[in-house]
């Protein structure tokens, strides 16, 4: 199968995007921040001149735009570039984008994207590193997308913009590098989670970034016999819990790594699922790998010391099998 | 033109200025070398701007401003080491390796938030108005941000709050997209504002508001004065909009030195790659202080030499202050998340 790196495939998508549908619009930023393979993203605007606008400073005013748009027929997908920068939008996102369907007794749907990169990206500081899935997760209403492989964000591109609700995309800068298969045709639908990697004795689940000090830890510890099931939930709102279980029911041992804050985080939510619906089945307490719950601090040791590293995703595995 | 003021006083205007010029050089360079990581916004074209403007503040007045802070917290008094050492994420620096370069914001200096939220300071400020009046202490609070910041909703809202409150607070709004380099690919982004001059937003709130040129210290200096005592004596919020053309160097969103200051360079850019030339010929405000120092009698070249020189062994001092500074303990990651009650 070919590879690609997952820029390529991100801008594969957006461009299929662009060529299928004529209903999608993109607003916003360049979906690469500030990386070099937003020049990749130049072609793109200069192919579609009338379906791509860059707009003013204006997050709360662009993102109410694109949901407008959406209810009126668009398929718009919006770049709010840094996930800190939603902060600035909340009100279009979480209180009309998400309640526009259900408050209006299922007449009105709001099939809008909004695309951003979340967490620690190095030096980004407190206002500049957010991670806000866990706090959307409390909007019912809204999808929630956090892809990690070149396949997936592809996939879940096309998906989130076929959706007919609200999808928040969650992408992270530290991904754009990385490669692997991407099949010409291919559909990764939402609600659909993935074992990264087959193990037996512990259910290590990862999101995004943090999905690949997930991965690099299961291959140091497998030379010590230690044999780590890796699952990738990819979407966190439709969320694949049987697949979860799958893994759990076959290990007992469950460590969640994940980029949000450990307080009410997406750890949280996922090892209460877990809880609910499988205690008899641990055998022994779930343990998160979560950010500190500190604002995020710009000194580069600092930064490194609270996010979720592979040294403490190691003693977490280790604490779990005892 | 150079502000009517004691010799003393512009030579310290000078000095400030080729301070904020020297000190970003050098990160720029120190950035190149790879020796410190993270993206930051210098302040070279701003320099007439910000050192007039703080030199006419009150010790006590409150300040807030945005990711573009190195000059103005240099131009209040900031030292460049601890400055320095804040954008390496030491333990020296003003906020303890805690903010970086968006966010560095010395409380002794009266900084109560630079902010990374563009258009973020513009309530902060007016809320700082606000404690002020309500308590008559005298003091005036600055926002000091950049064009783009008029895009944001918040900053409407602002306006019509210290408008209708007629709240003791300077909008100082430094547009430095004279020639725009608007949404270009690859280029910074600068403000797309349906309002032109920016001016007619504020005054649409009924907050008088002048633009000047940024480049040109006396105006800068005039339009304080007048805005500053105004809001002193109870007038209520002004906006004042100064235009600089930005500098060649910020294109991209990486900033490159290609021709680092020096003071000859007030009366002969020859040396200079041709492609910046004109605006070092025609736009760079330090150079032309410099030259205008000279040409009203104020100064002769050989002072600025001196002066230039001064400045630069200060930079080189604050760049061995700030690597020698060690980063911060990592228990400090758990520190500062609340105040302690008294
Ligand atoms: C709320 C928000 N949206 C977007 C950004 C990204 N951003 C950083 S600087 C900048 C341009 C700001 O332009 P302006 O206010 O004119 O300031 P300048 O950089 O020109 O001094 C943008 C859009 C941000 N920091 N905050
Ligand atoms: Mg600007």
């Amino acid at each position: 199968m070919r590879q690609l790196a997952y820029h390529e495939a991100k801008l594969e998508a957006l461009r299929e995007l662009m060529e299928e549908d004529d209903r999608v619009y993109l607003i916003g930023g360049t979906f690469f921040s500030l990386s070099p393979h937003r020049l990749g993203f130049a072609a793109v605007e200069k192919a579609y001149p009338d379906r791509v606008a860059a707009p003013p400073i204006s997050e709360l005013g662009f993102c109410g735009l694109a949901t407008g748009a959406a209810m009126a027929g668009l398929r718009p997908v919006v770049d709010l570039t840094t996930g800190s920068f939603l902060f600035e939008a909340w009100p279009q996102v979480c209180n009309e984008a998400a309640n526009v369907l259900y408050m209006s007794g299922g007449q009105v749907r709001a099939p809008v994207v909004f695309h951003m990169l979340h967490g620690l990206r190095g030096g980004g500081a407190a206002q500049h590193s957010a991670s806000p899935q866990a706090m959307l997760w409390n909007c019912p209403g809204l999808e929630i997308v956090l892809p990690s492989s070149p396949r997936d964000v592809k996939g879940l591109l096309k998906s989130a913009v076929a959706s007919e609700n609200p999808t928040v995309f969650i992408d992270h800068s530290g991904l754009f590098d990385t490669e692997g298969p991407v099949p010409e045709a291919d559909h990764v639908p939402l609600g659909q989670a993935d074992v990264k990697r087959a193990g037996a004795d512990v259910t290590l689940i990862g999101t995004s970034l943090a999905l690949h000090r997930a991965l690099g830890v299961a291959e140091v510890l497998a030379r010590e016999g230690i044999d780590v099931e890796v699952v990738d939930p990819r979407t966190l709102v439709p969320f694949d819990l049987d697949t979860v279980m799958a893994s759990v029911e076959k290990t007992g041992r469950v460590v969640v790594v994940d980029e949000t804050h450990q307080s009410c985080g997406v750890a949280a939510e996922i090892a209460a699922r877990i809880v609910e619906t499988g205690f008899d089945k641990l055998k022994g307490p779930i343990r998160r790998v979560a950010t500190l719950d500190v604002p995020v601090p710009y000194s580069q040791p600092l930064e490194e010391h609270i996010g979720p590293s592979e040294g403490r995703i190691t003693a977490a595995i280790r604490e779990s099998i005892g | 033109m150079i502000p009517a003021l004691p010799k003393t006083q512009l030579l310290a205007q000078c000095r400030k200025m080729l301070l904020v010029r020297h000190f970003e050089e050098a990160l720029i360079g120190l950035h190149h070398e790879g020796r410190f990581r993270g993206h930051y916004h210098v302040y070279i074209g701003q320099e007439a701007t910000g050192v007039p403007a703080i030199s006419l503040l009150q010790p006590d007045d409150l300040l807030f401003s945005t990711h573009r802070n190195h000059g103005h917290i240099l131009a209040r008094g900031g030292d460049p080491g601890r400055l320095l050492a804040e954008i390496l994420g030491r333990r020296d620096g003003y906020n303890r390796g805690k903010g970086g370069s968006f966010h560095t914001s010395p409380r002794e200096l009266g900084f109560l938030q630079c902010s990374g939220v563009v258009g973020g300071i513009l309530p902060l400020g007016t809320g700082a108005a606000y404690a002020a009046k309500s308590r008559a202490s005298g003091q005036i609070a600055v926002c000091l941000f950049g064009d783009g910041a008029l895009e944001e909703g918040a900053v409407p809202e602002a306006f019509n709050l210290a408008s209708l409150w007629k709240l003791p607070v300077l909008y100082l709004c430094e547009n430095n997209g004279k020639y725009g380099a608007g949404n270009a690919v690859g280029a910074m982004q600068s403000s797309t504002m349906a309002v032109y001059p920016l001016t007619d937003l504020p005054a649409a709130y009924k907050i008088p508001a002048v633009q000047v040129d940024g480049t040109d210290a006396a105006a800068v200096h005039e339009a304080l004065n007048e805005s500053i005592e105004a809001i002193r004596s109870g007038g209520g919020p002004r906006f004042i909009e100064t235009l600089s053309v930005r500098w060649p160097g910020s294109e991209t969103n990486w900033p490159v030195v290609k021709a680092p200051t020096a003071v000859d360079l007030a009366w002969d850019v020859s040396g200079i790659p041709e492609d910046v030339r004109a605006w070092y010929r025609d736009s760079d405000p330090v150079l032309r202080f410099m030259r205008e120092l000279v040409e009203s009698g104020q100064a002769d070249k050989a002072e600025l030499e001196t002066l230039n020189r001064s400045v630069l062994d200060q930079i080189n001092a604050a760049v061995d202050f700030a690597f020698d500074s060690p980063y911060p303990e990592l228990s400090e990651a758990e520190t500062d998340v609340f105040a302690e009650n008294r």
